[in-house]
């Protein structure tokens, strides 16, 4: 079944960011205007999407109407709707949030907003291997600029070890990209998929380099131990929106190791079935507990917060790893969630740090402390996994996979272990925040905190909230999702012999 | 000696002198290092086509065969980004050099290290 919506996610961004560029390049109002309709609109083609990829039925999109394995094809199933929903509520978020402050400090933000959203949009929907590298490029792009946003010594040296490391992950994605094409012949995810069962004894050495080479290269974006010593650096130095923004890029890494460890290198693949498998969930392990250590040595709020995002990914690499249907339910429903609470955290912590040229633990707490304070402990319940916000029934759905899934001697400990020591982590930097305040002697004059990103913590504390109420329904949709992904031979139907498929599903 | 044992070493040489270069402390070491990465990536692209000598990358009546056309438009598409990256960095790289007054990698930034270069305000605007 085709379907021209799919177009819309990765149209609209485009022509905006062009439109921004070109025409608005002097009126900084007239871009916040354009830029915040275009978000708006691209939450709403996301929800739509969303509705439309709810009947269970994957669509594509061919792109020049090129059939299938020889044009490139834009797919949209259920796994795709999720992460677009998600990065359209996240971009919505902070876009207003950067409107005042940040959209100030440098040229052309919203224009390297949009293309970011231009570059995450087109990985979720992409379906070829080729064309997912060229929309990883697009967002890294994208990123460089609004990582160094705003500008500043620190942030260039940190903004110079975070582009290296990504040109050298481009080179190994593009090494992993030449060694599956020469021994499969295709480029197109679905095509891949049938193609990789059929590989010759010979060549299945290099195929098997190439997918795991690929995987090196998903683990720089999703912060993977031992590639996510470029995370806190880069995260910490750079503008809150921007940070906030970065939220979905590591969760862009994990959607690229579900899809092509469980479409391309999945179960049907014969000699080469679940290859990345032995490797996710104990580097997913490691994630964890390295993360958790950071949370534990951090010396400022932005450290923090950083060390936690790791920590946050080794728990949603670990759901990956478990490979089971509700294992992979409980890690979507946990990207979601962690994903909004790691925004609201920069966003947070943004507005509680005082924008200086090195990093450090300064700083001049906004009135209300109260209220600051409040969304604080909030994110922190969140992010650590208490009850009652949902990062407590993700921690707690993981659990249970990992109890079915017979890995529980290694997963349980970890989880509870670690959620123990965030706690305690998230605790310390609570209490040497609020409570040991600077001296009444050095006491600034009281600073009120621009209200708009205020407005967006306390809304993503909303969305956070609303996930665990609606936790039931949603998790009918994860385990839907879960399942659909887990049984990818509709998806390959679809793409490769369309009318087929469509004469099948039609009556 | 085959064309396939030339191109690999060419290619495995490529890859050695960028990663030596790219763990070098000293930014423009690192660059050259990342281009020469990137030269290795696409002659590594070109010969997943397979190597063949005078051959069309279209099919026709005439000519004996024909090489794959597809890594050709990879290696093109390669090339572009790479090369649009690599000046980003370069760019960057200079502008870190002004403004910390020194073009190592590292994250400490120490400005009374090398105190015969200027302000860093008056360097930069």
């Amino acid at each position: 079944m085709t379907s021209q919506w799919l177009i819309v996610p990765v149209a609209v961004p485009a022509m905006t960011a062009a439109m921004l560029v070109l025409a608005l390049r002097h009126s900084l109002t007239g871009q916040r205007i354009i830029s915040v309709t275009a978000t708006a609109a691209q939450l709403i083609a996301a929800i739509s999407l969303y509705v439309l990829a709810g009947d269970g039925e994957p669509r594509a999109y061919l792109l020049g109407n090129w059939p299938a394995p020889f044009g490139i094809v834009l797919v949209l199933d259920r796994l795709a709707a999720t992460m677009l929903l998600l990065a359209g509520l996240l971009a919505f978020g902070v876009v207003i949030a950067a409107i005042g402050a940040w959209d100030r400090r440098g040229r052309h933000f919203h224009a390297l907003f949009q293309f970011q959203m231009l570059g995450i949009n087109g990985a979720f929907l992409t379906g070829d291997l080729f064309n997912l590298f060229v929309f990883f490029e697009v967002l890294l792009i994208a990123s460089y600029g609004l990582m160094l946003h705003g500008g500043g010594a620190r942030r260039l040296k940190a903004g110079f070890h975070y582009i290296a490391v990504n040109l050298i992950g481009s080179t190994v994605f593009l090494f992993a990209v030449g060694a599956i094409y020469a021994t499969t012949g295709t480029l197109n995810m679905a095509d891949l998929a049938v193609k990789v069962g059929q590989v010759a004894a010979d060549n299945q050495a290099l195929l098997a380099a190439g997918a795991l080479l690929l995987l090196t290269v998903f683990a720089i974006k999703s912060a993977m131990v031992p590639l996510h010593w470029w995370l806190p650096p880069t995260y910490g130095s750079t503008s809150p929106p921007a940070a906030a923004l970065f939220a979905i890029m590591t969760k862009v890494g994990a959607y690229s190791i579900i899809r092509v460890y469980t479409l391309i290198f999945g179960a049907d693949a014969g000699a080469l079935a679940d290859i990345a498998t032995p490797w996710i969930l104990p580097a997913g392990i490691v994630t964890l507990v390295l993360g958790t250590i950071g949370v534990l040595a951090n010396r400022s709020l932005l450290d923090l917060v950083c060390y936690s995002v790791i920590a946050s990914m080794g728990t949603l690499l670990i759901a990956i790893g478990l490979t089971s249907t509700a294992g992979l339910a409980a890690a979507l429903y946990y990207a979601v969630q962690s994903t909004i609470t790691s925004a609201g955290l920069f966003l947070l912590a943004g507005l509680l740090l005082k924008e200086q040229d090195g990093r450090g633990p300064l700083v001049r707490l906004p009135q209300p402390v109260l209220l600051y304070a409040g969304l604080y402990f909030l994110l922190a319940i969140a992010m650590v996994g208490m009850p009652p916000l949902a990062g407590f029934i993700g921690k707690f759905l993981i659990l249970d996979a990992g109890r079915a899934a017979s890995h529980m001697a290694s997963v349980w400990p970890a989880i509870l272990v670690t959620s123990l020591l965030l706690i305690i982590g998230f605790t310390r930097a609570g209490i040497r925040l609020f409570w040991n305040g600077p001296g009444v002697a050095e006491t600034p004059a009281p600073r009120v905190a621009p209200m708009l990103p205020t407005i967006v913590v306390a809304g993503m504390i909303t969305a956070v909230a609303m996930l665990s109420l609606l936790a039931g329904p949603v998790m009918n949709d994860m385990t839907a999702t879960a399942e659909q992904v887990l049984a990818p031979q509709r998806y390959i139907a679809v793409v490769l012999r369309p009318r087929l498929a469509s004469n099948l599903s039609g009556e | 000696m085959s064309m396939e044992f030339l191109m690999a070493t060419g290619i495995g040489a490529l890859t050695a002198v960028g990663l030596y270069l790219i763990l070098l402390r000293r930014t423009f070491p690192v660059v050259i290092g990342l281009s020469f990465l990137s030269y290795a990536v696409n002659v590594f692209l070109f010969t997943m086509g397979r190597l063949a000598i005078d051959r069309p990358p279209i099919i026709g009546s005439t000519s004996a065969g024909y090489t794959d056309p597809l890594p050709q438009a990879l290696v093109l598409t390669a090339i572009v980004i790479t090369f649009g990256m690599t000046a980003l960095i370069v760019v960057l790289s200079l502008r870190a050099f002004l403004e910390t007054g020194a073009d190592d990698v590292t994250l400490g930034i120490r400005a009374d290290e090398e105190p015969s270069v200027p302000h860093r305000d008056e360097v930069v605007r």
